[in-house]
């Protein structure tokens, strides 16, 4: 059964739906997060005086700062990708998302090598407030990171991107649905970079 | 964005790699701003500016908002507001007698 209004736009709302369902899911995504941050909020307003700077100072900004940029290159690759299709280049989608499945290997690695180096120093999440709200923040985020690697990775792998052969539209929308999720993992961490590396 | 002709997808992908450009710069003056000597309200307020006007070129052209339809605008809107209240809650913790 096709689902309806995948290509064409619902005339009430003047979107196809599964645009509107992203954007209603990432609203409930800034809700979760942002519950998150207030927690940070509370947590930093309660700590002690220069705990959470102190144990902020931990962290390796270098390697955030890595991150950083290999998930705007990512945003930005997974955008031209959807842009490759939009002109019918199916060699340069592909390119394009497999570039960011790059990306986002390479943001899990060093993350991984972030993690671990915390624990070889026996820094835990129960070490201190700080470093609980940091594992469960960035815990989150890199699992919002796998999720949207296990998507995309489908639609780069040729069961998912044989969509393209039979309705272009269609697979089209799909990777531009999959793209506004992966932007909004790319913002969570535009301000999960500040408030626990640098200040 | 409006228009998804051929010629309007090769001005679109102009823009993205400029965005890409000024994202780049930006994460590189965050860092490089947080080692100014500034007191720590004065450095939560630069990274958060720095930060907002990060997400907003995200949010505005990668995807879209700034011509996306009036539906999606005003379920974000309504987000912000409860969003916003979220991040005022810890406030209240500022007047709290609980155990004075």
């Amino acid at each position: 059964m096709q689902v309806p209004y995948v290509v064409d736009e619902r005339p009430d709302t003047g979107l196809i739906n599964s645009k509107l369902a992203i954007w209603i899911f990432l609203a409930s995504e800034v809700m979760l997060f942002g519950g998150l941050f207030s927690a940070y909020v509370f947590l930093r307003m309660a700590a002690p005086e220069g705990d959470f700077a102190y144990w902020g100072s931990k962290l390796s900004i270098p390697m955030a700062t890595i991150n950083t940029l290999v998930l705007i290159t990512s945003s930005v690759t997974v955008v031209l990708s959807w842009a490759s299709l939009k002109l019918k280049d199916f060699e340069k989608y592909k390119l394009y998302m497999g570039l960011t499945l790059l990306c986002a290997s390479i943001f899990l690695v060093i993350k991984y090598f972030e993690y671990t180096g915390k624990f070889h120093h026996e820094i835990y999440p129960s070490s201190s407030t700080f470093m609980g709200i940091y594992f469960t923040l960035t815990g989150l985020h890199g699992l919002h990171i796998i999720g949207g690697m296990i998507v995309m990775g489908y639609m780069w792998l040729p069961m998912g991107s044989k969509l393209w052969d039979t309705d272009p539209d269609h697979f089209t929308n799909r990777v531009e649905t999959a793209g506004l999720y992966w932007h909004f993992v790319d913002l969570v961490w535009i301000f999960l970079f500040p408030i626990l590396y640098l200040l | 964005m409006s228009g998804n002709n051929q010629a309007d997808i090769q001005e679109h992908i102009k823009v993205y790699l400029t965005i890409f450009g000024a994202l780049a710069v930006l994460t590189i003056l965050t860092v490089m701003a947080s080692y100014l000597d500034v007191s720590s309200s004065e450095a939560i307020f630069l990274a958060l500016t720095i930060a907002t006007i990060k997400a907003s070129l995200v949010a505005g052209y990668f995807m879209h908002l700034i011509t996306e339809k009036q539906t999606i605008v005003w379920i974000l809107i309504l987000t912000f507001f409860f969003f916003l209240v979220l991040m005022l809650l810890p406030l209240i913790t500022a007047t709290d007698q609980t155990g004075v």
